[in-house]
């Protein structure tokens, strides 16, 4: 009977899963959905802990278990909540490694039972003695969640500043290297003899975790979101190894569920900035950007704009669009945006956003920082309305954004981002670009929109610009 | 040849499930919109959390004197447990700033 009743919870936390991700894939329901998920865990675990037998033997080590869910969740509660908003990224990216980690101890855990039950048998071959679907199971597990584990540190390591991009000539030969060497090594392990099998198991979890080193480095800042949606993806997958081994449904489906949507969620990232997930694998942009050929071309004189001209522009337009970027969310400048938008609304400026979707580190970055800043949800545009409205805007005020304005996106088929859909700023009557310097974006190309007479660049960090900016429309 | 039908006879319900849950996972967010790309992303890195069953199996079943059990077993708990905590709270706190503007729009 108790059997039963665990066996139902597993069903019921499968479906609250299923159900959970459909509605988070939707504005209205998304918030209820991940409740519900979270309750359908919880069932899960209370479950697990109260009613899973081992070989018909009940749990032990509470206190263990108990004391390691307190650690976990006092600790998980307080890094959740205390963050930043603007640190939400890599927040997501640390948590997918904790589950990567987890997935990988789980592994090594297992091997070693299976290990020491082959242990009598020393000289025999390893795998003659275990069972082949187990031992898959845990190798899996166990180089997928090293991979991720430490894939998603570096991910959020580069994504604070911490890590620097590094890549040498011959870096893919490299790391296609060492990727065969992992899976020479788990074979290996499964024919080596018994007494050396663990010495091949640990082998095979050190390459692992280097080649989760080798396959992220490379990897510029911009592309981290699609590196993490793709990590998650792997965690899934990894968890789902965690089902095989103990016949858990729960795990199963959770594991496969996220694995198969964070698969598909990678791709729609890499689509809409329109690029390939093998082209920000390989990594082309920033590397061979050099080779991008005529962008310096017609480089020209960039027109510099002070505050109080900027802030006379503005005051006396019709309709203010303004464009936010990743320099937006480095300076913190979202609250300071919302009051500009906020005085310039007293003067009566019709203010909007144009956001595209892949502005900021990762989609939805903007929409998310400007919600914070309590910017109403309407007057946020998508790119196919917000290109509609640059039409008639007087002005379009460019924060800290690079790329997703750059017209060479539709006019240069030598660019590197060639045919990303872009923000049609050079629309506007007029554009102000805030920027604190020439630097080139993510992307690392220069921008001819900053070199075009329409343009008037307003250098500094965004959040002290803006608010001289508020304090000269203020005076007029 | 024999050991693979073996293997597949074997495990034909969760190689059942492998397959459907992939095909539903792919069809379930479909037709995400671009804007709730990150709180889906999280909230999927939550859902894979699940991993944390296996880490209490781990703890739970490990003998009083297994040590490296008992260890790297507590250490899974703890991190599987920050994933699910983490991941939940993280995107309950980004989908919260939506919710609110809602009623205004």
């Amino acid at each position: 009977m108790e059997i039963s009743i665990l066996a139902i919870s597993y069903l019921v936390a499968s479906v609250t899963f299923i159900i959970g991700l459909k509605m988070l894939s939707h504005p209205a329901t998304a918030r209820r959905g991940n409740l519900i998920a979270a309750g359908g865990m919880t069932l899960a675990i209370l479950a697990t802990i109260f009613l899973y037998k081992d070989d018909g033997r009940p749990l032990g080590n509470y206190g263990w278990i108990f004391s390691g869910i307190a650690v976990g969740l006092v600790l998980g509660w307080i890094i959740a909540k205390k963050v930043k908003m603007t640190a939400m990224p890599e927040l997501v990216s640390f948590f997918n490694g904790m589950g990567g980690a987890c997935a990988a101890l789980i592994s090594i855990v297992e091997f070693d039972y299976i290990y020491r039950e082959a242990a009598s048998e020393p000289d025999k071959v390893f795998g003659s003695l275990i069972h082949t679907g187990h031992y898959l199971a845990i190798i899996a597990g166990a180089v997928i969640g090293s991979v991720s584990f430490i894939g998603s540190m570096i991910a959020w390591g580069k994504l604070n500043g911490k890590i620097k991009d590094v890549s040498f000539k011959g870096q893919h030969i490299i790391n296609l290297i060492v990727l065969v060497l992992v899976l020479a090594s788990a074979v290996a392990t499964y024919f080596a003899a018994t007494n050396s099998a663990i010495i091949y198991f640990f082998v095979t979890v050190f390459l692992a975790l280097l080649y989760g080193v080798f396959f992220v480095q490379p990897i510029g800042g911009a592309d981290m979101p699609v590196v993490i949606s793709l990590l998650n993806s792997f965690t899934g997958v990894a968890a789902a190894c965690g089902g095989f081994l103990y016949d858990n449904k729960a795990m199963l489906t959770g594991g496969i569920l996220v694995g198969a949507a964070g698969t598909l969620l990678t791709i729609l990232m890499c689509r809409a900035m329109n690029r390939s997930l093998m082209n920000v694998l390989i990594g082309s942009f920033g590397g061979s950007a050099s080779g991008a050929g005529p962008t310096h071309a017609g480089g020209g004189t960039v027109k510099e704009i002070t505050i109080s001209d900027a802030a006379m522009v503005m005051a006396y337009a019709k309709k203010v669009i303004v464009v936010p970027g990743y320099g937006l969310a480095v300076a913190q400048a979202q609250h300071t945006c919302h009051e500009l938008e906020k005085v310039l609304g007293e003067k009566g400026v019709e203010v909007k956003y144009a956001i595209h979707p892949v502005a900021g580190r990762m989609p939805g970055h903007m929409n998310v920082l400007l919600a914070e800043a309590d910017v109403e949800y309407d007057k946020l545009l998508e790119m196919e309305p917000a290109n509609e409205e640059l039409k008639t805007a007087d002005v379009a005020l460019v924060l800290g954004a690079n790329d997703v304005v750059n017209p060479a996106a539709k006019t240069d088929p030598s660019s590197p981002i060639y045919g990303m859909p872009v923000l049609e700023v050079g629309e506007a009557g007029m554009v102000i670009v805030n920027k604190r310097s020439m630097k080139p974006g993510y992307a690392g190309i220069e921008n001819q929109l900053f070199f075009e007479p329409k343009t008037s660049m307003l250098f500094g960090d965004a959040k002290k610009v803006l608010q001289e900016l508020i304090a000269q429309v203020k005076e007029i | 040849m024999e050991e693979i039908t073996g293997f597949i006879q074997a495990n034909l319900d969760m190689i059942y499930v492998v397959i459907l849950m992939g095909f539903l996972g792919i069809e379930v967010i479909g037709r995400v919109p671009s804007v709730l790309h990150t709180p889906l992303m999280s909230g999927a890195n939550a859902i894979h959390g699940v991993v944390i069953i296996g880490a209490i199996i781990i703890m739970g079943k490990a003998e009083s004197d297994n040590y490296l059990a008992l260890i790297l077993g507590f250490l899974a708990v703890v991190l599987g447990t920050l994933n699910v905590v983490g991941g939940f709270v993280v995107t309950d706190r980004m989908l919260e700033m939506f919710k609110k503007k809602k009623p205004k729009s």
